[in-house]
């Protein structure tokens, strides 16, 4: 289904199952332990031996030499694979350091051997023994150092490094209110709680991998790629993710190594990769160094606003593109923006949820408290008076829907800010200096195609199979309300069947486009049934109802499951989208409000109270997509007060490798979080009218907390995260 | 996918034969002769340590023959296939792998099984199924209280175990007075939970779902 | 983790005598850092001697008037009971802000005190660490300190002692009592558990091979009100950047101890004498000699800061 012309009434509209709070369909296997995660497969194959990883111990450099002979003389293992056993290996589109390091290595902990054994505790002893000499070389580590040599990196299509609009330079400087400040960014880890997992199994040459992956045809095709397969040999199964963020967007080590050592042991292999490992193996989040120029005249109206960033990455590696919303969240004649990489002999950066825009907004939203305080405006006031409905950089393109002002004038409302006192460090409770603060919320919406078949079967329930994903997101549960709409069935005649590449190509899990995209998918395939029922039972299918489980038109009506009565009916399709996404921008929106309290002795930083407020088009299940959003907040809340890999600047790697070196939000940090959804359909995303939530609710949750730490203290940081050390030292005398 | 093949006994079973954990009782069940021998046969000197255990799962009495390093976790997750428990990051940083151990909650990972001689220990498994659930896990589906859904059976466990823990009136870090016995307060069963990291961000729908089940006279 | 053999030890007497006989053994009791340690071979026992089956898991008055408290009580048990609740406020709020609920369950009173540094590059085996492997180096140095000592420390290592229960054993003036492999027991006053990490920073308590602390006695009573204040980034479930634990009087008397600063539970008695004219005083003594690093300067401040929040607090 080609959708290229907005939505106008179909089945979605009548909201029978869309729309409501349904609890997640895989809930109940969730909440017993019955869900089946990649290292969990003991009823599939043969027995499988287990893998362990040793990564490399040093950030760059070769492998002078490896002794393998007391590993190999260790109890119960079977294989070592190392590069150099390893045979030729490609390398997947989506990675940009290789997934099994040597002789030369790119980053600390790049993989260098699995050890495969009979048991777990065979192969993590046995890979304590894999004794691996080095020949280390020198390396970048350090962003700040590599700035000033930071090359302009290569565009992509409509994405270009550098915009420029009108006179940026010029305006600037005439501005009669200026702000020029630099704003920094950490590196950041997804730590989702389940580690990369991957099992293997081999039958001739024709690979499984049970994994744990977002992206199951992009990861196909680079597992393919990666050990020169023809596709079709490639197998992924991947139904429960615990947990991705952009993390397991990508084919990582652990599936590579357990199918390497599945073959090299001629058994089916597993690995999970170590916890302490996760940090410096895989991908994280790249720290940006941020400058944001504003000028604007007295009214509050902006009449120049740039934005350059700067970040790191390995060779081949993209920037992180912390500059986007600033070229679509605010009008100003005059604008640029810029970003700027340098290389770094780092982990690879790569998407963590809302890859861009995150790190981009935790600077934007300082950088337009900064500038209403210096207009004496109030911030919600001040971003107002800024509102663009068309795309500030081409005024021709209308934003499809924009709801920012709405949701900033409701949260206030909801939020009681008009009880914030605009002077800062006023407000005092006990020990604690209190303070509001808020940012905008912004985060683009992509459109992707995306398949999904679905089979009608006699009792009338219909089967719904993509290899789209669920990473927490609630996919199971929105596509079968989808397809319960579509198909006018309660939601327990549906069934849903998710990540594995035997079905059709979804548009996966990521970037927030999964929900709209997916369930447009099948949407697309619903209407081929519905098609297809019609015609099967002789009814013409302009006019024919499909509702409480019965095929009617006129006076006649039957059971759905009669169409399937001598054989399934079975419809595949994919939604595939024209040039709305061109002629439209299309964009989510949102308000981020917090409320917090500073030890005036410690400086310890406790969140109080949170709101999110957020126009994003449908909201298919406002039970999962409010869970989508307080999660974000959650995330928000350690980008703002903890998050951060400390680089070891001298050898070139994250030292606060494990959960306990890095700190994530646990329940004591947050407290109860309100959210709120605008009523809103979008007919220019789809026919679900619906669009991305699951990033939007990062986006600007950790600035709004900045801002309130400004608001309670008075101490502006603009370097996250912000943390009692950062403000010790201008802290009021308690 | 292979069809199991004879060896292979189902999740159901009580004995589980795998090469280095033995069922004891099981006899010819375990012969592997289909899998590939290790590289070096085990000399006495470097050959894994063995250890017998015993204890009651679920109400079950499992008896296993354990390489002495296998820890708890491992135990039920790779020898008995109770796979609802969870390795998060294997050295007590996330509380994924908390089960209810005589009583107690306890992070399964930094415990190791042959420790655990005649002990009781209760699994997310042993809640409740699908079909039977647990008033704490329906409470978790109705408020949403997780998301990608891995810490949830840690967090599930370590919510039931907390409520008892109050109950018995053990305080906590937030505790006003320590003489007095702890109420069950939002900020009581967040400080409570603390040990259970969710990445996904559910913690307010936990806090809803806990106090429901807390609310209910018992 | 390397393959080990596993005993359990049914008298005091019978784990000794393990310890003796098998070389590189390691007692086991709660097992949560021993555990952490080995499965990345930090710690590699080849034998390990179970001791949970001593029985030293009481909680019993002495006849001076103070508590012994079995090396084995569990940290959940010993912050929740009623006599430590009562007199020993400050030991049940140190407890109470360690670790997570869980880990408390599990870890013990002899365990705790043993606890090792939370250093990160002592965790990295890559790294060198002359605690790990004596005269490799010292990673931190130079490195990322934000966490490390900022007394107290030497050229070899800047790590920290990481408990938060020691810290309130060590203003109660805990004695620690221990059995040794020739059947002698003694007394160790906790000041003198924990060394300095000097050039020998692998030796990190004055334990011999084979002592076993079989208790922890308190002394009576102190009275004064008991604040322990536990500063951290995150809310909860974290290690102490810096924490204080004071027992102060109605007089403005009192003691005062402070974690997260040194390779030791820091105490400095003559600071204690300053207490009635405040924590600059008090800070300005106790940090005598600090010798922070960039990383970790904050903690001169916040050790200052957080004092006078005790102090605030305590005097109600």
């Amino acid at each position: 289904m080609k959708f290229d012309t907005p939505a106008t009434t179909n089945p979605i509209d009548q909201l029978k199952i869309i729309g409501h709070a349904t609890s997640r369909i895989d809930g109940p296997l969730k909440t017993t332990g019955k869900a089946t995660y990649a290292y969990e497969w003991h009823d599939v194959g043969s027995r499988p031996a287990y893998g362990y990883i040793v990564g490399s111990a040093i950030a760059k450099g070769r492998i002078a030499s490896i002794d393998l002979s007391r590993a190999k003389a260790a109890p119960g293992v079977m294989a070592i694979v190392t590069a150099e056993n390893a045979g030729k290996l490609g390398k997947g589109n989506y990675n940009t350091a290789k997934l099994l390091g040597g002789p030369e290595i790119d980053h600390y902990h790049q993989a260098v051997a699995v050890v495969v054994a009979e048991t777990f505790e065979q192969a993590r002893a046995a890979a304590q023994l894999v004794q691996v000499s080095y020949s280390a070389a020198k390396g970048s580590f350090d962003l700040a150092a590599g700035r000033d040599g930071a090359a302009k990196p290569p565009g992509r299509g409509d994405n270009q490094p550098d915009t420029n609009v009108g006179d940026f330079p010029g305006a600037f400087a005439a501005a009669p209110v200026q702000l020029d400040a630099t704003y920094t960014t950490p590196d950041q880890a997804h730590a989702m709680m389940e580690p990369h997992a991957s099992m293997a199994a081999w039958d001739g040459d024709k690979l499984t991998l049970w994994t744990s992956n977002q992206m199951i045809a992009w990861t196909t095709g680079d597992v393919a790629k990666t050990l020169g397969l023809p596709k079709e040999n490639v197998r992924l199964i991947s139904p429960f993710i615990g947990g991705g963020f952009g993390g397991k967007l990508f084919l990582r080590s652990d599936a590579v190594l357990a199918a390497l050592g599945a073959r090299a042991a001629n058994r089916p292999v597993k690995v999970a990769m170590q916890r302490p490992l996760m940090f410096n193996n895989t991908t994280h989040r790249p720290a940006t160094i941020q400058r944001i120029r504003i000028g604007a005249n007295r009214d509050g109206k902006i009449t120049a606003i740039g934005h350059e960033s700067w970040s790191g990455n390995l060779p081949e590696g993209r920037p992180e593109t912390a500059v986007q919303q600033t070229r679509l969240l605010y009008a100003g004649e005059n604008r640029m923006t810029a970003l700027r990489l340098a290389m770094l002999d780092l982990p690879e950066g790569n998407a963590m949820r809302a890859p861009g825009e995150a790190p981009g907004m935790m600077a934007l939203e300082i950088a337009m408290d900064e500038m209403a305080e210096r207009l004496n405006l109030d911030p919600v006031e001040f971003r107002a008076r800024n509102d663009t409905q068309v795309d500030p950089e081409h005024p021709g393109r209308p934003f499809s829907r924009r709801q920012l002002v709405a949701c900033m004038k409701t949260g206030a409302e909801r939020f009681g800010w008009s009880a914030r006192n605009a002077e800062p460090g006023k407000r005092r409770e006990g020990r604690w200096l209190v303070g509001m603060g808020m940012a905008a919320a912004f985060r683009n919406n992509l459109l992707m195609k995306s398949g999904a078949r679905v089979r009608l079967d006699r009792s009338g329930t219909v089967t719904v199979e993509t290899d789209m994903t669920d990473i927490g997101t609630g996919s199971y549960t929105i596509i079968a309300q989808t397809a319960a709409e579509m198909m006018g069935l309660p939601l327990e005649k549906v069934v849903v069947r998710l990540g594995d590449s035997s079905f059709p190509v979804s548009a996966g899990s990521g970037g927030q486009f999964g929900a709209n995209n997916s369930t447009s998918g099948v949407y697309a395939a619903c209407v081929k049934l519905r098609e297809a029922v019609a015609q099967k039972l002789g009814f013409n299918s302009a006019d024919v109802a499909f509702s409480d489980g019965q095929v009617s038109s006129g006076n006649r009506s039957v059971p759905l499951g009669q169409a399937a009565s001598d054989s399934e009916l079975i419809a595949e399709d994919s939604i595939e989208y024209g040039d709305l996404a061109k002629t439209h921008q299309q964009s989510t929106f949102g308000a981020h409000f917090v409320e917090l309290g500073v030890d005036v002795a410690t400086a310890e930083i406790r969140v109080r109270r949170m709101l999110a407020v957020c126009a994003a088009g449908r909201v298919l299940n406002p039970k999962t997509a409010r869970s989508q959003v307080i999660g974000a907040m959650t995330m928000g809340v350690g980008a703002a007060l903890m998050e951060e890999l400390a680089v070891d600047k001298r050898t070139g790697f994250f030292v606060n490798h494990d959960l306990a070196g890095y700190e994530v939000p646990v329940h004591a940090d947050i407290p109860h979080q309100d959210t709120i959804f605008l009523d809103e359909t979008d007919p220019m995303s789809s026919p679900m009218k619906a669009k991305g939530i699951g990033e939007l609710g990062l986006c600007g949750v950790a600035a709004a907390l900045a801002n309130a730490i400004y608001n309670a203290t008075g101490i502006r940081v603009r370097d996250y995260p912000i943390t009692l050390d950062k403000l010790l030292h201008r802290m009021p005398d308690a | 996918m292979r069809k199991p093949s004879a060896f292979e006994m189902s999740r159901r079973n009580l004995l589980i034969g795998t090469a280095t954990s033995v069922a004891i009782g099981a006899t010819s069940a375990q012969a592997q002769n289909s899998v590939p021998q290790p590289l070096a046969a085990a000399t006495a000197a470097d050959a894994p340590a063995m250890a017998t255990v015993s204890f009651n799962v679920n109400g079950e009495v499992r008896a296993l023959k354990l390489d002495t390093r296998t820890t708890l976790l491992d135990a039920l997750r790779e020898h008995l296939h109770l796979t609802g428990t969870k390795k998060g990051c294997d050295h007590g940083q996330c509380g994924a792998c908390a089960v209810i151990v005589g009583g107690q909650r306890i992070n399964s990972c930094l415990t190791l099984a042959v420790m655990h001689e005649g002990d009781s220990v209760t699994t997310i498994e042993g809640l409740g199924t699908p079909e039977h659930m647990h008033p704490m896990q329906a409470a978790f589906v109705k408020h949403d209280g997780f998301q990608c859904g891995y810490c949830t059976p840690g967090q599930i466990c370590s919510a039931v175990a907390v409520l008892d823990e109050i109950k018995a009136g053990i305080p906590s870090h937030v505790t006003d007075d320590l003489n007095v016995a702890p109420e069950l307060t939002n900020a009581e069963l967040r400080e409570r939970m603390s040990g259970n990291i969710c990445r996904c961000g559910a913690y307010s729908n936990i806090a809803e779902a806990i106090t429901e089940i807390a609310g209910r006279p018992a | 983790m390397r393959s080990f053999t596993y005993e359990k030890a049914h008298s005091p007497a019978a784990a000794a005598s393990a310890a003796v006989r098998t070389s590189n053994a390691k007692f086991i009791a709660g097992g949560t850092n021993l555990l952490d340690l080995m499965k990345l071979e930090i710690e590699t026992p080849s034998h390990l001697i179970d001791v949970n089956g001593l029985g030293f898991d009481k909680i019993e008055p002495t006849p001076e008037g103070g508590l012994r408290i079995g090396a084995l009580v569990r940290n959940t048990a010993l912050a929740a009971d009623e006599r430590v609740r009562r007199d020993y406020g400050l030991l049940s709020r140190a407890l109470l802000a360690g670790a997570s609920g869980q880990l408390r369950n599990k870890a013990t009173t002899a365990g705790n005190l043993l606890q090792r540094t939370r250093c990160p590059y002592f965790y990295d085996t890559n790294q060198p660490c002359n605690k790990r492997s004596p005269g490799s180096g010292c990673a931190a140095i130079g490195g990322i300190t934000r966490q490390h000592a900022v007394i107290g420390a030497s050229d070899a290592c800047i790590a920290t002692h990481p408990s938060d229960m020691a810290i309130a054993m060590r203003a109660l003036d805990a004695t620690v009592q221990t059995a040794r492999p020739d059947g002698t027991t003694r007394n160790i006053p906790i000041a003198d558990l924990h060394r300095l990490p000097g050039n020998t920073p692998h030796l990190e308590t004055t334990l011999g091979a084979g002592e076993l602390i079989t208790s922890v006695t308190l002394p009576k009573p102190l009275g004064g009100t008991h604040v322990y204040r536990k500063v951290r980034d995150r809310a909860s479930y974290a290690f102490a950047l810096v924490s204080v634990g004071a027992i102060v009087q109605r007089d403005g008397t009192g003691r005062v101890a402070v974690g997260g600063i040194a390779h030791k539970p820091w105490r400095v008695e003559a600071a204690e004498a300053e207490m009635p004219r405040g924590a600059k005083a008090v800070a300005a003594r106790l940090l005598d000699g600090a010798k922070p690093t960039r990383d970790n300067s904050f903690k001169l401040a916040l050790v200052e800061r957080t004092l006078a929040a005790v102090l605030t607090e305590a005097k109600g």
